[in-house]
């Protein structure tokens, strides 16, 4: 089982991933497909469980927006290692349509190594690849102090302070 | 020239240490090696054929003398005493070991130097105008523009992950000399009819194995907003550019399939949302980048010199290297000077310790402590007033960067090929080398005039070959080396792609063959006047195909 990071703590992690096959179980939180969201939505909905939605990184989020809003989970994909899809998707999910709730960074490139880039782009969540150190994860989050832009992080780029400075 | 300030200094630091932990992993193994080698490109550590090849950062081509220094002492130190100066204006080293390279770079950060983006699939060096601030056809200098967008792209966190490199050049005189319409993007300052100040911006240009000119997509951009539209670009590029397959990953590709205007139409979309937002330049943010490359102090009487003209008078080599190697400066008395990396019985683009010591020294004593490197991989002197020409050639010549051939057959843009690389199909720089010696005669050059040859080892083009008036690409064949012939490509203002002469000559004729297109071009032209390029664009391929076969081997 692989470890959780959520809001840089090391979390149980509360929801069961369900197959597109799977029965609906009658309690607990649940992350099903966008398709089978697609599929079963009324059914879905009427369970009154806590049902969170993983997006395949090709999907256009301002797209599918109205069906996701409201979930109290996103969980976007990174289906190998150098595929960078789903940062512009976490963005636009975070920075431009105020997505509030956990948006849960998965797959192959949930490393150290892309740690502060994830959290960046508006990650909150992150499911680390099996094998990684959460202690390094979250170590990692701090090898770059001063980001050149602004993102979903907020924290304060360099251009900001310069004009702080200047003034 | 640009000076870091305390968070430039920081950011790089950072990364050293971040990629000095990174190797540490590696050699430990617990990183595994696909992903180590996808982290080091980004850092331009690459495996080579022979030992690891390190590619260097050098922004818009612009180099002060203490970094300049601490090439040479890298050189000496980590590598066999030498570098080799690329067509993105980037310097690589051939031979450091992997374990010295976080040192390297360490050492680079003590003169706000490093090697961040300068491979991988991520946002590469910003190149411009090696006449940047001093060409006498220039608008505005665009290299604050470089700096800004410089720092923007570097750890991008949300576009260091691309289907493929992106590169962005930007020019803003009225000859393109950056070769900005064969980048991911390319910007054109310039003023529009209302005067104000701004871009033209195409993309989907770039060389490689599908070489293609970049299209219009917008006619003018304001300027404060170029950040917002690459990053509009950029957004685009990354959720739809494609990841199935290696050599259609480059945005040219997905301009194409998607149509320009198409394409065109998702940017101004995806803009329209973010144009208003932090990205927005502020008159400070331009202004405080701006200051870093105002004009050095002049001096007012540089033109009252008489010793230049004496000189010339008295001197015909030296004379003969000032009609070559000089460009016009905007500023009376004063010229830019080309040092030639391309002699004979040296790799085009090399250049050692001792050489880079030197560079230092005289640009420190003669031009400002600065010099260039050009996409032609020769280095610029930018701000020489002309009282001190002739003591700068006499120091050039003996250090072996006096060859008068700049722009002319022998001033070839050539890889480093089958020599280091491991992509390379064919030889370049011994086939360069031969083309040197054949055509070294300094009066058939001149005769022969403005020529570009650009040689790739393969069809990953970094050689340029597809934008050269004559392109030399390297084929393996069988496990032999041949070459495909092109003629008639541009990477100026006219920008064009070489067309094929037909079937590739072998690695016994390439020579020939180049001479054989050179005395066709020498009958048909109609004057002195007209260049090859001019010709070729004339008279068309039937001449040249016609002499070129008639007397090589070639192999369909």
């Amino acid at each position: 089982m692989s470890t959780l990071i959520r809001n840089l703590r090391i979390e149980a992690d509360d929801y069961v991933s369900l197959a597109d096959d799977a029965p609906l179980p009658t309690s607990g939180k649940l992350i099903v497909s966008h398709a089978r969201w697609l599929a079963e939505r009324e059914a879905l909905l009427a369970s009154g469980l806590s049902i969170g939605i993983k997006l395949p990184n090709t999907v256009d989020v301002a797209t599918v927006l109205p069906e996701i809003a409201e979930r109290p989970l996103i969980e976007l994909d990174f289906p190998s290692f150098p595929d960078g899809r789903a940062y512009s998707q976490a963005r636009l999910l975070a920075e431009r349509f105020q997505f509030k709730g956990e948006l849960r960074a998965t797959g192959k490139a949930v490393v150290r190594d892309q740690f502060q880039f994830l959290l960046r782009c508006g990650f909150n969540s992150f499911e680390l690849r099996d094998g990684q150190d959460p202690a390094a994860c979250l170590a990692a989050v701090h090898e770059f102090s001063v980001p050149y832009q602004q993102a979903a992080d907020h924290a304060e780029p360099v251009f900001l302070r310069r004009r702080g400075n200047a003034a | 020239m640009y000076q870091y300030d305390e968070y430039d200094q920081k950011l790089v630091d950072e990364r050293v240490a971040q990629f000095r932990d990174q190797t540490r992993r590696f050699l430990a193994g617990e990183l595994p090696d696909d992903e180590y080698r996808m982290l080091r490109l980004r850092n331009g550590l690459y495996v080579q054929r022979f030992a690891p090849m390190l590619r260097i950062a050098i922004p818009y081509g612009l180099l002060a003398s203490k970094q300049l220094r601490m090439l040479g002492h890298i050189a000496r130190t980590y590598d066999k005493g030498y570098g080799h100066l690329t067509t993105r204006q980037n310097l690589q080293f051939n031979w450091p070991t992997l374990e010295s390279v976080p040192d390297i770079l360490a050492d680079l950060a003590t003169v706000q130097m490093h090697a961040i983006q300068t491979s991988g699939n991520c946002i590469r060096n910003v190149t411009s105008d090696h006449l940047a601030g001093v060409a006498a056809d220039e608008l505005v200098d665009p290299r604050p523009y470089c700096e800004i967008a410089r720092q923007w792209a570097t750890l991008h966190p949300e576009f260091n992950w691309l289907p493929r490199k992106f590169k962005i050049a930007m020019s803003s005189s009225t000859t393109d000399r950056a070769a900005t319409r064969v980048h991911d993007i390319g910007v054109h300052i310039i003023r529009n009819e209302a005067g104000e100040l701004g871009y033209t911006i195409y993309v989907g240009g770039g060389l490689g194995r599908t070489p293609i000119i970049g299209v219009k997509i917008r006619d003018f951009l304001p300027e404060a907003d170029l950040l917002s539209y690459c990053e509009a670009v950029l957004r685009v590029y990354n959720r739809l550019g494609r990841r199935d397959n290696i050599y259609k990953a480059r945005i040219k590709i997905l301009v194409k399939e998607t149509g320009p205007a198409k394409f065109a139409e998702m940017v101004e979309a995806e803009w329209a949302q973010i144009k208003d937002s932090y990205l927005k330049l502020t008159q400070a943010d331009l202004d405080r980048v701006k200051k870093h490359f105002s004009s050095p102090a002049y001096a007012a009487d540089a033109a009252n010199d008489t010793s230049y003209a004496q000189q010339l008078a008295a001197n015909g080599s030296f004379a003969a290297w000032t009609r070559r190697n000089l460009k016009a400066h905007r500023v009376p008395g004063y010229s830019a000077v080309f040092a030639s990396l391309k002699a004979k019985g040296v790799a085009p683009g090399d250049i050692d310790a001792a050489q880079l010591d030197a560079v230092a020294d005289l640009a420190d004593r003669y031009s400002f402590g600065e010099v260039r490197v050009t996409h032609t991989q020769n280095l610029v002197f930018a701000d020489v007033q002309q009282k001190d020409l002739y003591p700068l050639w006499q120091a050039l010549a003996g250090i072996g960067l006096a060859t008068p051939n700049i722009g002319l057959l022998t001033d070839v843009i050539c890889c480093p090929g089958l020599d280091f690389c491991s992509l390379s199909n064919a030889s370049s720089i011994a086939v360069a080398e031969e083309i040197f010696e054949r055509f070294e005669n300094l009066d058939d050059q001149h005769d022969i005039g403005e020529m570009k040859l650009n040689m790739s080892g393969c069809m990953n083009g970094c050689g340029h070959h597809s934008v050269g008036h004559i392109g030399i690409l390297g084929v393996d064949k069988k496990g032999e080396e041949w070459y495909q012939i092109t003629l008639g490509g541009s990477s100026s203002n006219d920008a064009s792609l070489g067309d094929r002469t037909g079937p590739s000559v072998s690695r016994a004729d390439i020579a020939n063959a180049v001479q054989n297109l050179i005395e066709t071009y020498l009958d048909v032209r109609m004057s002195e006047d007209e260049s090859f390029l001019a010709c070729y664009r004339r008279v068309g391929m039937v001449p040249f195909k016609t002499r070129l076969y008639a007397k090589v081997e070639a192999e369909a």
